[in-house]
């Protein structure tokens, strides 16, 4: 395997008494996809900000190209440059319209001017399909171009990895293809990518890998084809049996309502 | 009196009263303005912080809503000076004026500011920015967005408001009313006068604060914050 782009090594990260991820680690190769899945409250949301500190980890380091972003002389901001996050809330800037919403870390970050910053913000927008949306508040899109601007917003700082956290569970069912395709696209173009995602046929198609992590801890993990045909731990198949029970191969739910 | 004599007399004293409403708004504005100033980052420690710098904060706030503006005023223009602070009325009515505004302020915007979704500051920070930058151009232009409606209603509030340091004897627009009254003895026109003044004030105050929160209006950030209740 390639020199790995991403390392995570042991992580532990308790809330109080809770102990939310108890040691997870796993290396990650430039432009591999690898997805996430668990129950609930596992600490699939925790593992991901843990990676680009927005939560810091008790226990554990990680590195991103070769460098601790745990070591306290390294500066994270800068970091974080390198690593987008897509949220499952979308989190656009209210008060932006959704060019602006792309160029502001691109001016106040990266020190670019406002002119250079539109238009590098314009060809995003262009890439995820909302050249024409440019100038609409997050208020007067739909929720699926909503992630689609946060998508640009992350793309724009030209990060090394994407993380996602469950980027599609908040859509209506009809939304979710447009973002799908977006995200097939950047993994088709060498995006490495680590995605905490329930949709099966995504995770089918496009991962190179799917960890299973239930209770703080990594189940199982393995390509798809192992975790779906013939998973190593029983409570795999179960998982993903519910899953699909709950949601269909595509992530439609089958009878379930969804808040937003 | 009649009618005619009446209106005479009113329109008699009206420049001596305006000359008072120039002190009034002068006062209104600068305490306006000093206040908002100290609000800001007394909103922002007491949101974000915990600890040696939070609780000074608080009890600040705490002060200055917890007992009237009279016994504020009354301290800083007869206690500060037993200090040794010698300050001339204007100033302490000043003062008094703005750090009472900067309490109530404060506490619209701290309000504001919690309304912001941690969610937006969280991605500001994913991006790389530092948490100030990511406070000034996320959070705090949608908190003062926000923070709009229940500015109106401070202005408006402490255009009347100012109206107590007439106590200390600085030359606004109530203190010149009841100069004219002791004067002349005409209380009911004076009044009547001085209470239109005010009136029309605060409706031209009004219409222009809804002009700016049209103006700035922003799709999805129309739910204001209530102000203190005039
Ligand atoms: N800031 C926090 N403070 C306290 N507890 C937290 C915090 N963040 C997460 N937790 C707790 O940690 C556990 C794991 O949360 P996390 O959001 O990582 O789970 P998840 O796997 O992403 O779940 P979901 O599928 O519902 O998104 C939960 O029990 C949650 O209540
Ligand atoms: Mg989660």
């Amino acid at each position: 395997m390639a020199e790995p782009i991403l390392r995570i090594e042991d992580i532990h990260k308790a809330y109080g008494k809770t102990k939310v991820l108890r040691g997870v680690s796993f290396d990650v190769a430039p432009g591999e996809v690898v997805v996430i899945i668990g129950p609930s409250g596992t600490g699939k949301s925790t593992l991901l900000r843990c990676v680009n500190l927005l939560t810091v980890p008790d226990r554990g380091r990680v590195w991103l190209e070769g460098v601790e972003l745990t070591d306290k002389a390294v500066d994270i901001n800068k970091a974080r440059e390198k690593i987008g996050m897509v949220f499952q809330e979308f989190n656009l800037f209210t008060h932006l319209t959704a060019v602006q919403n792309v160029m502001l870390a691109l001016t106040k970050v990266k020190g670019m001017k406002t002119a250079e910053a539109r238009a590098r913000a314009e060809r995003e927008l262009e890439k995820v399909g909302l050249a024409d949306k440019a100038d609409l508040y997050p208020a007067e899109l739909s929720g699926g171009q909503k992630q689609r601007v946060a998508i640009a917003r992350a793309l724009a700082m030209n990060p090394k990895v994407m993380l996602f956290d469950e980027p599609t569970s908040a859509l209506d069912p009809e939304l979710i293809g447009e973002v799908l395709e977006v995200m097939q696209a950047l993994a088709s173009q060498g995006m490495t990518m680590l995605v905490v995602s329930h949709e099966l046929g995504f995770a089918r198609e496009v991962a190179d890998r799917i960890i299973f992590l239930e209770d703080g801890v990594i189940a199982e993990e393995g390509p798809p084809e192992q975790l779906f045909v013939n998973p190593r731990n029983p409570r795999t198949r179960e998982f993903l049996y519910k899953l699909t029970e709950l949601y269909g191969e595509h992530g439609e739910p089958k009878s379930r309502g969804r808040e937003r | 009196m009649t009618l005619t004599e009446t209106l005479r007399f009113m329109w008699d004293i009206l420049p001596e009263l305006l000359q008072g409403l120039e002190v009034t708004i002068q006062l209104t504005a600068m305490s306006l303005a000093g206040g908002f100033v100290l609000a800001v980052p007394v909103a922002l420690v007491r949101t974000y912080t915990r600890g040696p710098l939070n609780w000074p904060a608080t009890a600040f706030v705490e002060l200055f809503r917890g007992t009237p503006l009279l016994v504020q005023l009354y301290v800083v223009y007869y206690g500060l000076p037993e200090l040794g602070f010698v300050l001339d009325r204007l100033l302490s009515a000043w003062i008094a004026l703005f750090l009472n505004s900067a309490a109530y302020q404060s506490e619209y915007i701290r309000g504001a500011i919690q309304s912001v979704s941690r969610g937006q500051l969280l991605a500001a920070r994913a991006l790389g920015m530092r948490s100030l930058t990511a406070f000034r151009w996320v959070v705090l232009p949608q908190a003062l967005r926000l923070a709009l409606p229940s500015w109106s209603n401070e202005v408006a509030y402490m255009v009347k408001y100012v109206s107590v340091v007439y106590m200390i004897a600085v030359g606004e627009l109530f203190t010149r009313g009841q100069l004219i009254i002791t004067r002349t003895w005409k209380v009911g026109p004076t009044l009547f006068t001085v209470a239109l003044i005010y009136i029309l004030v605060v409706y031209a105050v009004t219409k222009v604060m809804d002009h700016v929160e049209r103006r700035f209006r922003i799709p999805g950030l129309e739910t204001g914050v209530e102000g203190r209740e005039a």
